[in-house]
């Protein structure tokens, strides 16, 4: 008979599982199988700290070897799983080498893959995306000796190098395909405090841009061209416009897959058997306030944490519900931004602070009740109306701008909430 | 090598070694230290790193923005309080208590 469970995916959300399986009491085997050449690590910093120089795959891998050995979790790297064949009572995963790990049970833990754009020039060196460590360390090879940054895509990841690039005193370019920046995480208000506040340290940005090619000598990228006919300087190219889940076990399964993994809110996928967690998964929203968007993707380090201890008692048979405040944060240059709950569907905005000064947030209401806020270099705000959204209580939208009071004291209680009939 | 003693809200201890200039943050999480859960990996961004520091322990004063912070963590903060994701580690031994959560 099989036994144990085998993850794959040694990421956030495959050591959370892992870690979680332990903690509450299994003793049959784990296995955690990632394709990547490093131990499991934390992938926010390739964006930041690692571009620096101030990070290494080494310095931000999540637990010693010491942790997984102590708890006879066995941690295989270097080993991509190409086909996995299952029924209810277990089945086998098999890497492309031909290693094959038996299992009882079965977590996804894939993750996602960015977004490749077929432009020609594609393939010209220095042309980069940006998902691994061993994607950073290329990246910041290559930028050491850059002159000329073009960031494709104005998201968060595009944003954050192209900060860091400006303040190491490159030129750089960032172009945005969208009427503004980061358009499917902030509001209106957010975007266009972003782009004031990138044109002001130096970075061009250009919305709407429509990229046709890249450009190049001896097969070295030099330039990016524009519909308008503009060509912009290049040494380096970034690419960073979103990413793909990886699906394709899934399919190979059988699981039903729509824009991810589909996953119940116990991270249960469609056979009733396997669990998913992460940014690989299409779930139920978690979020705590009511209405807004049936089912998305998050991809959030929370989310993959907070869904993996869910999974990990799924897979026990232990009953288990993933309910979170989602929240998102983005460091670019010295501006902190934190994001509390999910803002679709909002009707209302109250801005709070000065978005001149670089300190303010962008507080969203539906139908009069609080559902999330973009807080910039405001952490207090951030923290009061994270809990504010746990705790179900009120903040009145008319005194929510007063900087003169914290948050934090302007919050109703619920039943009061209810009472007033807010 | 510095060691680092947490004692949880419950009051049992976990001694891990530690190295100088890692926080005492990344000390617990790689050793799997349960009671810091780090959400944001040390970017000051989560507040849930939060530790009481034995009077024995001594750290560098805290940034603006730690104390910031502190003001939002699930247990309220004390004049002890410190977030450990900003504490660093250099020779000298340390101890800890841990909240009853972070979240």
């Amino acid at each position: 008979m099989r036994t144990g469970t085998v993850i794959i995916g040694a990421c956030q959300a495959g050591v959370q599982l892992a870690s979680s399986l332990r903690e509450l009491g299994d003793t049959e085997p784990i296995v955690l199988v990632g394709e990547e050449p490093h131990a499991p690590y934390q992938r926010p910093p390739l964006s930041k700290a690692f571009l620096k120089g101030e990070a290494t795959a080494d310095s931000l891998t999540f637990r010693t070897h010491e942790f997984y050995s102590e708890h006879r979790i066995e941690l295989v790297t270097r080993e991509r799983i190409v086909s996995i064949e299952r029924d209810a009572s277990g089945g086998v995963a098999t890497a492309e080498s031909g290693r094959r790990f038996e299992f009882a049970r079965l977590a996804l833990t894939t993750g996602a893959v960015p977004r490749q754009i077929p432009f020609d020039g594609s393939e010209l060196e220095g042309v980069s995306y940006l998902r691994t460590a061993t994607d950073a360390a290329l990246l910041e090879q290559r930028l050491a000796s850059a002159t000329d940054v073009v960031v494709v895509g104005g998201g968060f990841i595009g944003l954050e190098v192209a900060a860091g690039a400006r303040a190491a005193g490159k030129t750089v370019t960032v172009l945005e395909a969208a009427p503004r920046l980061v358009g499917r995480a902030v509001s209106e208000a957010t975007s266009a405090f972003y782009l004031a506040a990138h044109r002001r340290r130096g970075t061009r940005v250009v919305l709407n841009a429509q990229v046709t090619r890249f450009l190049g000598q001896h097969d070295r990228v030099t330039g990016v061209q524009l519909a308008s006919g503009d060509v912009i300087p290049a040494d380096v190219v970034l690419i960073g416009v979103g990413v793909i889940a990886r699906t394709e076990l899934a399919e190979q399964l059988g699981l039903m897959v729509d824009n991810g993994i589909v996953v119940d809110a116990s991270a249960l996928c469609s056979d009733g058997l396997t669990v998913a967690a992460g940014d690989c998964a299409n779930l139920p929203n978690p979020s705590l306030t009511p209405g807004g968007i049936d089912r998305l993707r998050l991809e959030s380090v929370q989310n993959a944490v907070e869904q993996a201890k869910v999974a990990a008692a799924t897979l026990l048979g232990l009953p288990a519900v993933y309910s979170t405040v989602p929240w998102f944060w983005s460091d670019q240059a010295d501006l902190k931004l934190q994001i509390a709950g999910l803002s679709g569907g909002h009707d209302q905005i109250v801005l709070r602070g000065d978005p001149e000064a670089e300190k303010f947030s962008v507080l969203y209401y539906r139908a009069g009740q609080l559902i999330a806020a973009d807080c910039v270099n405001r952490p207090l705000d951030f923290i009061a109306v994270r809990a504010i959204l746990h705790s179900g209580q009120h903040l009145p939208s008319d005194r929510a701008a007063d900087l003169t009071v914290p948050l934090k004291k302007l919050a109703l209680p619920a039943a009061l909430a209810v009472l007033i009939g807010k | 090598m510095p060691y680092v003693t947490y004692i949880s809200a419950t009051g049992s201890e976990t001694a891990v070694a530690g190295f100088a200039g890692d926080s005492v943050m990344e000390t617990a999480v790689r050793n799997g230290v349960p009671g810091i859960v780090a959400e944001c990996g040390g970017s000051l961004s989560c507040a849930t790193c939060h530790v009481f520091v034995c009077a024995d322990s001594v750290f560098d004063p805290m940034q603006e923005l730690e104390d910031d912070m502190l003001d939002g963590t699930a247990i309220d903060r004390e004049a002890n309080s410190r977030l450990s994701c900003q504490l660093k580690l250099s020779d000298a031994d340390i101890r800890v208590t841990t909240p009853e959560t972070q979240v």
